[in-house]
């Protein structure tokens, strides 16, 4: 690996890790209602929303009712989505004339977006109104971000709590986090994008005569361009910092308008995992043990890091293929060489591989450069950390819950091997938080497999494949992988923009979200009705080096032996023929 | 239980609607039109008589010997702006290796004297079918070619390169590159 390459990881690493305390101590703030200039000055505003929509902000309410409450929002949100996507060729702001979006394309548009996945099916600019990115997309990417970081904020107050039967209010915990956390930083980042070239306006496409008029296909001459415009920060910003991933191009943060320079792509990375790592500081901050927090960010770095370090080494080498026809891959000063196919040149390999690695770990999916054409093993490093169940940073709030879902099952195997009860943070684990724990690692495994089996064996599943051979398989399992990890990006030569697959990954995407919050807020009602076991000599320390390598571990082992022999005959064989032709 | 949180559920949906879905993108809209009014609109750049000439961060399509060639683009036809796509081959696929050949071959076609390796990015697609840059490598290849068909000496392009390269942010992040439309817009003013 090249000097470069090495000082970006290093930079984006340490910009990433000062970011944690600071904004992990404003949410924990945000969250516990003490006084932190935002919360000040709109506390009127916020009050005077609970008042008009008729919230008992002081009401707690038990896991069931804040599962109910929060699911009555998530379906209102796919209804609302879905009904303003087929009607959107008769509302205003469609200056492009864009026509209704099919039945099966609306619902799993409508399921991704709501459930944080941002999976695109469709061509944003070709397909989406303007109103439709706005009202219907841009809301759903702050309020699936919100209800995750509800969610956690749930768990937390499970920990901290004794002999407490109610979770928090869902509603004051979905408006803090959009008010106070979400907005104030989309702004920022919007404005900023801007200054570097992301268009927000809401003028139709303009048009351009081209400098070298050119022959299509066809043999038609073409002199013009019609370039699509539209509100493009606005959306864009939310985008990365919700962990959302649904761009407003179809290229995603590749298009030179999502990401146009170098500072906007850090901007668009850091942006990326600036939540959910901060979180880790604001769940240390509310459970009064901050070494709590600073561990579990220890153990999602401890498999981040190997892989960024991995990721960009093996996109940095050059394609045999090509080799032999004589190109010129290496890295000089003048070029940066390695793998270039689906990469944007102001990007080149270190900063597309980074982001690869970011987008995959969070489970934000939006992508700087084409996964699908990596090297075999580049391609595989995102679709794993995937497939460890989004749980190194993961979604705003998900990613955490999940983690900690796995800290549950992590403290239970120790306790087994040291032959003492299992408890994490004063609260005894039992069958009833194991089975749920379980869960929530078990079901998308099921949900990444099994339809992946399905869709290879029938016609309509193979007939979208672009590339040949494992790789075809790949896209395939990665596709899955993405839905089911709530995650969004794709192998994206897979033509998933068919009945069969926007269903069959609509499903996905809704069961792997619900039915992984449902056992999460079980789990929270329960530790939260229970004591608290004051600390012994018996207790086993989850801050130690040694607990945050036994974590990790065990995310790999569940994560890495389920789909191992899946990946063999995917990008694994893949690799070995490549290198051995 | 879940009857009396129906009427909160949809008040705070459509609060929130109009806070994040109107207010915000107005807001964001308001700012950069009033700050950044240029960018906000799509960094479009203009010839003499008035004309969009294209935008400065999206590509354009050159074949012509006479210009820089940039990026190959996957869309359909090239360097379509209303279309964004990448290839989305695969590095083993037989069709990437094609699409390379097909590329080298042109280039020699237009430059057959030419014997240094072509570089990486002038024979791959961009991941957004639109990229308008090239790297300094790519343009050196083509800088006799160019310089002999204007007949212009190559210092005088190597000026017009210079002046639309952008380097790495603090000098560390992302890559130096050169913007191809920029360069090859400038080309065709020299003759003016």
């Amino acid at each position: 690996m090249n000097l470069n390459n090495s000082i970006q990881i290093l930079i984006y690493l340490v910009v990433l890790i000062l970011a944690v305390k600071p904004l992990g101590m404003f949410m924990a703030y945000i969250y516990e209602g003490k006084p932190a200039g935002l919360n000040v000055w709109l506390g009127p505003f916020e009050r005077w929303i609970y008042r008009v929509c008729g919230v008992k902000a002081e009401a707690g309410m038990t896991w069931k009712e804040y599962a109910v409450a929060l699911m009555l929002f998530n379906v209102l949100g796919i209804v609302v989505v879905y009904a303003i996507e087929r009607l959107q060729v008769f509302l205003p702001l469609n200056p492009m004339g864009m026509a209704a979006v099919s039945p099966d394309s609306s619902f799993n548009t409508a399921v991704s977006f709501a459930s944080n996945t941002n999976w695109q099916g469709y061509g944003g600019e070709s397909t989406m109104s303007y109103l439709t990115q706005m009202l219907a997309l841009t809301v759903q990417n702050f309020v699936s971000a919100a209800t995750g970081m509800a969610v956690l904020v749930a768990l937390i107050r499970g920990f901290v709590q004794k002999q407490t039967k109610t979770l928090g209010n869902f509603w004051v915990d979905l408006v803090r986090s959009t008010l106070y956390i979400l907005i104030p930083l989309s702004l920022v980042v919007a404005v900023i994008l801007v200054s570097q070239g992301t268009p927000q306006t809401f003028n139709s496409s303009a048009t351009a005569t081209l400098v070298q008029p050119m022959k299509d296909a066809a043999g038609k001459s073409v002199t013009e361009q019609v370039i699509a415009l539209g509100p493009v920060a606005s959306q864009l910003a939310i985008k990365q910092l919700g962990t959302n991933g649904g761009g407003f191009f179809n290229a995603n943060s590749a298009h030179p308008y999502e990401n146009p320079t170098p500072l906007s792509n850090f901007l668009e990375m850091l942006s990326i995992l600036l939540i959910p790592a901060a979180l880790c500081y604001t769940f240390g901050f509310m459970v009064r043990d901050r070494r709590q927090g600073w561990a579990l960010l220890a153990s999602m770095l401890v498999i981040f890091i190997p892989c960024l370090v991995w990721s960009v080494q093996i996109e940095q080498q050059a394609n045999p293929l090509l080799a032999r026809l004589g190109v010129d891959q290496a890295a000089t000063v003048f070029q940066p060489g390695g793998n270039m196919e689906g990469k944007e040149s102001r990007f080149g390999i270190a900063s597309s591989s980074i982001w690869s690695v970011a987008t995959a770990s969070a489970s934000n999916g939006s992508v700087n450069s084409m996964h699908d054409s990596f090297m075999p093993l580049g391609g595989m490093i995102p679709m794993w950390l995937i497939q460890l169940g989004e749980v190194i940073f993961g979604g705003v709030g998900s990613g955490l819950y999940g983690l900690i879902a796995f800290v549950i099952v992590a403290v239970f195997i120790a306790g087994l091997m040291i032959g003492r009860t299992p408890e994490y943070l004063g609260k005894k684990i039992e069958a009833y938080e194991m089975k749920m724990a379980s869960l929530v690692a078990l079901i998308p495994h099921v949900f990444i497999l099994l339809p992946t089996a399905l869709a290879v064996l029938i016609p309509t599943g193979k007939a979208g494949i672009l590339n040949p051979g494992a790789h075809g398989f790949s896209e395939i399992l990665y596709a899955f992988t993405s839905a089911a990890g709530n995650n969004g990006s794709a192998f994206a030569g897979l033509s998933a923009n068919t009945p069969f697959y926007n269903i069959a990954l609509g499903l996905g995407m809704f069961f792997c979200r619900f039915w992984l919050i449902i056992p999460m807020l079980a789990i929270a009602g329960s530790l939260s009705s229970k004591k608290i076991v004051p600390v012994s000599a018996g207790t086993l320390p989850t801050h130690t080096p040694l607990f945050v390598f036994f974590l990790a571990m065990v995310i790999l082992i569940v994560g890495a032996l389920t789909f191992f022999p899946a990946l063999a005959l995917g990008p694994i064989v893949e690799h070995l023929m490549l290198n051995g032709a | 239980m879940w009857r009396e949180q129906i009427k909160p559920a949809i008040m705070i949906f459509i609060v929130l609607t109009v806070i994040t879905g109107v207010i915000y993108p107005l807001v964001v809209t308001g700012m950069a039109q009033a700050f950044f009014h240029k960018q906000a609109n799509g960094s479009l750049i203009y010839s003499s008589d008035g004309k969009s000439v294209g935008s400065t961060l999206i590509g354009q399509n050159f074949d012509d010997p006479k210009y820089f060639w940039g990026r190959l683009s996957a869309t359909t036809p090239a360097y379509n702006a209303s279309a964004s796509s990448g290839s989305n081959l695969g590095p083993s696929n037989p069709a990437l290796v094609d699409a390379v050949k097909a590329r080298i071959a042109a280039l020699k076609i237009v430059d057959p004297g030419n014997q240094v390796p072509v570089p990486v990015d002038l024979v791959t697609a961009s991941a957004s079918g639109l990229d308008p840059h090239l790297s300094l490598a790519g343009m050196d290849y083509q800088l006799s070619r160019v310089a002999r068909v204007r007949k212009l000496s190559e210092a005088s392009i190597k000026k017009i390169i210079d002046q639309n390269t952008s380097g790495r942010f603090i000098g560390l992040l992302g890559e130096p590159v050169v913007n191809v439309l920029k360069v090859n817009w400038a080309l065709d003013r020299l003759k003016k």
